[in-house]
Parts: C-alpha cells; structure tokens; sequence
C-alpha cells in the first residue's frame, strides 16, 4: 500500500514537472514533426519506395514510425533525468525516504511512459496530415502501444542512467545507441529492402516490433483509392507487400517480454547503486 | 539527556581508500552536532552511513536505536535530510514539494495541512506557500527543504553543508532558523562542514581529518586546549628561534609571520617588544579560533580539493539554478 503511494508520487512528480515545462514539450513535439512534414513531405514528392505497392506514399509509411521516434527520444530522456534528478532534484531527496529503490524505479519509468503517450496523442492528431484517417479505437490503440514501447525505452534509460556518473555519457548514449535504435526500426525504411545483414540489426532491434505495431494499428481505418471505384485498405496493402511483417499479437507479445525485462534490470541497476 | 546517534568504530573503504577509519561517537537528543573537516574528510561519507545510503565496511551505527545497516527503513523514518547540493524542482511550488515528502513519509492526510503550516511557519515562508520554487532565492529554498527534512517530524536533522554558497547574511538567518528548531521542537540537528566560524554555532564539535576524529568537545573547550592565546610577530628571520629560544614555546611561520602561543597573550606583548628591541616590526594578538585548533590538531589549514566529476556537474547546476551556490 505504501509502496503503491510512492509509485504513485513520483509518477505524480514526473507529470507535473513535465506539463510545466513548456519548452521541452514544444522541443520534443518539434522535432518529430519536423522530421514529418519536411523529411516524409520532402522525401515522397521526390523519391518513391522501392517496389512501392500502389496507394503507399512514403508519408504514410513513415507516420507511425515518426510515433516511434518521438517515443523512443522522449523516453530515453526521461530515464536518463535520473542521473541530474538524483545529485540536484527531488530524487535525491526520494533516495532517503523510507521507500524501496525499485519503487521510484518503477515511478520513474510510469512517468516517462505517461510523458511520452501524451506527446503520442498530440502527433495522432496530426495523422490527417499524412493521409491516414483515425478513429477513437485506433487512437486508444496507438496510445496504448505508445506507452508499452515507452515503458521498455524508459526502463533502458533508467538501466543504463543507474550507473552513469555525470551527464557526458549521454551524449554518447545518443549517439551510439538511441539514433540506431530508431533508423534500424523499419521507422524510416522498411525491413525487407534492407541488405542482409542490416535486416539481422533491425530483428533484433525491440522497436522494430513497437513501429511494426503501431504501423498495423495507424492503418487500420484507412482506405485508399487506388483506381476509381477500386479500394483497398491500407493495412492490407502494407501487409501485401510486407511493410507490416508480423501479427499485432506478436509485435504485443515481444514489446511486453522487452518491457519486463528491462524494467527489471532498471529496477536491479538503480537499487544497486551506491 | 538520552542518546540518538551511537557510532562505533564506523569504518569503510572504497577499494584502497579508507575514506572513514574507526569512528566513534554518541550524539545526545536536542544536540546540535558538528562535524568539521576539510573536504574529503569523510564527513559526507559518515553521514551517507548514518542516513543508509552507504553500508559501513565494518562497525555499528544505532540512529534512534534502530541500527542503519539492519533497520534501513525505521532508520530513513526517523530521519530529515538536507543535502550540500539542491534537492528541489524549480517548477514545483512549495507546497508540492512537502506534500510529495508526506506522501513518501506516511504523513497521515487528516493532519498534512496543519503540520505543512506549522513547518512553514517555522521557517519563515508561510506565504510562499503556492509559490513555484523557481521564485525563491538561495536562501528561501534551503529553508524550504530544511522545512521538508522537519515535516514527518524526524528524531534527527542532517544537515550537510548547509550554507555553502549563501551569503553571510542568509547564513546567519538560516542559523537562527535551526537554534529555534533545536529550542521549539527538541529536534536534534547532525551537521557537517568546513567553515569554521560556523562551527561555533554547534553544541560540539567532532574534529575529522583524514578518516578519523581527531577531537570532540565544545568549541570553548577545543579553543581552551590551544592552551592561551595567540602571538603573531613579524619581523627579521632570526626571531623565529630566538623567540623560541628564550621564551620555550613552539615558534611556528606562517607565511612572514611567526605564531606562537601564551597564556596571557595582552600582557606578553610589552615583554616581547621590550625583549627584542628594534626586531620587530609588528606584533598582535589573536583570541584562538576554531581554525588554530584544527590547524593545531592536523598540522594545516582546511583545504579545498580538486575539482572532481561531481563538482562539474555542481558547477553546471550553479549556473541552471541561478547563483545560488
């Protein structure tokens, strides 16, 4: 009971922090909209997919992945605020209290994962944008898997931020962990015309199956026209032509093992400190 | 008086260093206790130990009788914590902060109000009540978590460094605050620094250098083993074995100067000018401070260390906080 409070209070720390703090909702909405409208705008009036099958643009196709940028980067910021939080915030000050380690863990890794749902709501609401039609289900959806994904993003950012001393690693962290992340996650291109030793990377890349996820759930209310009165739904074109590679249940499946795992080393890794 | 802090031949080691090395003390309750060391002293590491952050390697440490390596939890709840560096979010209002506290603390809800008033209260920022923590000055924000360290109404208050980097006279403030925290509440106050005119204001004194306590008393009394005041001469070279040789005291130089201690200092001074007449050029007189006692009892002066990764980071929140330490 105590311990479900103290979850609760650091969930509750991290989600008001985060509403007021405006620039840091407007950087991290910013950039995945920059990298839609200007990269997938940009990219499908001048180039086109590979044996892209009729009705797929590369806006539409790089939609949901935009979701899992934004996800992915938010979230690893999140966790790794630990390592400032915990010498100059409210954390150092949670580390004394009579509350077990795992317990801000996990209070830490529920905020990350609200923070980045709620920057998920606000990109869905810009999927007119790139062609893709929504409905309250499919939004639920997308929210749902967006916190599953962040969840296991937030757990590796707290993992890893456990046992970083000071801030410079993160830039390295970034660098070397968090950009592969995402252009090895079907996000930006898609698996199957990768070479072969790329698409090695990409299967073991977890997000791969967070954007396949989130890629079958965006389409799912979409139809296209491909000639008149010819349509055909979106997803089943993406399917077709193997742009959506697995079942929503497995993509569910692999994120929630990732998921658990992580947030068991996170919880492991930041009890063991010090 | 009972006692609330027993330590025992307190040790721990991080690989080589032994950075505590056998310490041992009671503290009584209602005390203001000192801990007064250079940095790297082991004073923050001593009180890791005692707030369960840090396991000793060896010895025992008993907080309000609950032993910190075996009863973690009673020992976190009988305690108040106030760190050298900040512990507070800018975007959070003061009274955000103590209700997370309360809420990680156990403050039953019926009474949260009234105790967030009266510890408010105590340190002077009942009206800032629903102000965002960004507002406040350095001074406000120490009394701000000092007022959190006091809400669940802990047996002891750490104080680790708690005026580094505050004005003289928010420092002085911020003392006043915790005399009357002592007198108001019986709260026993555990603190650590290295400014010596700031140890005056504790009860006792534990003198730590190198791991180890080199002496515990009351600043009076450590001032008394000094044993008289202080004579600073300056002059020609030759004074410092010549005062030596004819008055049998202890000739140290400093700098250009020459110490040495007398019982009687005021009186001392007509001899020693009439003794080496046209030698010297300048002669004083120094009430012993707490300084010449550590500086007695280690062989130096306290120091400043080397920048480590965390004074980095320190000096980046120091520019993000805006001045405040």
């Amino acid at each position: 009971m105590h311990v479900a409070r103290a979850i609760y209070t650091i969930w509750l720390r991290e989600f008001k922090v985060f509403i007021r703090e405006r620039s840091r909702i407007v950087g991290m909405i910013g950039q995945p909209l920059l990298y839609l409208l200007i990269v997938g705008t940009g990219i499908s009036s001048g180039m086109s997919l590979n044996n892209a099958p009729g009705g797929m643009d590369y806006l539409k196709f790089m939609y949901p992945g935009i979701i899992g940028m934004s996800v992915l980067f938010t979230s690893i910021f999140s966790g790794a605020s630990i390592i400032w939080d915990r010498e100059f915030g409210f954390l150092k000050e949670v580390l004394v209290a009579p509350v077990p380690r795992w317990a801000v863990a996990v209070g830490k890794i529920l905020g990350g994962a609200t923070v980045s749902t709620i920057q998920s709501a606000i990109l869905a609401a810009l999927a007119p944008v790139a062609g893709i039609a929504l409905s309250a289900g499919v939004v639920a959806k997308l929210l749902l898997l967006s916190f599953l994904t962040s969840m296991a993003v937030t757990s590796l950012g707290v993992a890893i931020a456990a046992r970083m001393e000071s801030m410079q690693g993160f830039q390295m962290i970034m660098n070397f962990l968090v950009m592969p992340l995402y252009f090895l996650s079907g996000g930006m291109f898609p698996v199957q015309s990768a070479p072969a030793w790329m698409q090695k990377l990409m299967l073991v890349d977890p997000l791969t199956y967070g954007v396949d996820a989130l890629r079958q759930v965006a389409f799912s209310h979409t139809t296209v026209e491909l000639a008149p009165g010819l349509a055909a739904p979106l997803v089943e074109i993406a399917r077709s032509a193997g742009l959506i590679r697995w079942d929503l249940g497995v993509d569910v499946a692999v994120m929630a093992a990732v998921t658990l795992v992580l947030a068991t080393a996170a919880a492991v890794s930041f009890s063991r400190a010090e | 008086m009972t006692e609330v802090i027993r330590v025992e031949g307190l040790v721990k080691r991080f690989g080589n260093l032994t950075a505590v090395d056998g310490v041992s003390f009671t503290v009584e309750q209602g005390e203001i206790f000192g801990f007064l060391g250079p940095n790297g002293a082991g004073k923050s590491t001593t009180i890791k130990i005692l707030s369960t952050l840090l396991k000793p390697t060896s010895g025992t440490a008993i907080l309000a009788g609950y032993d910190v390596v075996r009863q973690p939890n009673e020992v976190r709840q009988s305690i108040g914590m106030v760190f050298q560096d900040p512990a507070l979010d800018n975007r959070l209002t003061a009274e955000e902060h103590l209700i997370f506290h309360a809420m990680l603390y156990n403050v039953p809800r019926s009474v949260l109000t009234e105790r967030i008033d009266q510890v408010l209260k105590m340190v002077g920022l009942a009206d800032r009540r629903k102000s965002l923590v960004r507002t406040f000055s350095g001074g406000m924000r120490r009394r701000l978590e000092i007022a959190r360290g006091l809400l669940h109404y802990p047996k002891v208050l750490f104080l680790d460094e708690p005026t580094v980097g505050l004005d003289p006279q928010t420092r002085a403030a911020i003392w006043e605050h915790v005399r009357r925290l002592r007198d108001e509440i019986g709260v026993t106050v555990f603190m650590t620094t290295h400014y010596m005119d700031e140890a005056e204001n504790c009860d006792r004194i534990a003198i730590i250098d190198h791991g180890k306590i080199q002496a515990i008393d009351t600043p009076a009394a450590l001032k008394r083993r000094i044993g008289g005041d202080l004579i600073i001469v300056t002059g020609d070279p030759g004074l410092q074995q010549d005062l030596a040789a004819r008055y049998g005291v202890e000739v140290r130089r400093v700098g250009n100067e020459f110490h040495f201690q007398v019982a009687a200092g005021a009186e001392f001074v007509p001899r020693v000018v009439a003794d080496f007449p046209g030698r010297i050029r300048s002669i004083q007189v120094k009430q012993p401070s707490l300084d010449d006692v550590f500086l007695q009892l280690t062989g130096r002066a306290i120091r400043d260390e080397e920048a480590s990764e965390l004074d980095l980071m320190r000096q980046h929140a120091r520019r993000v906080w805006g001045g405040r330490r």
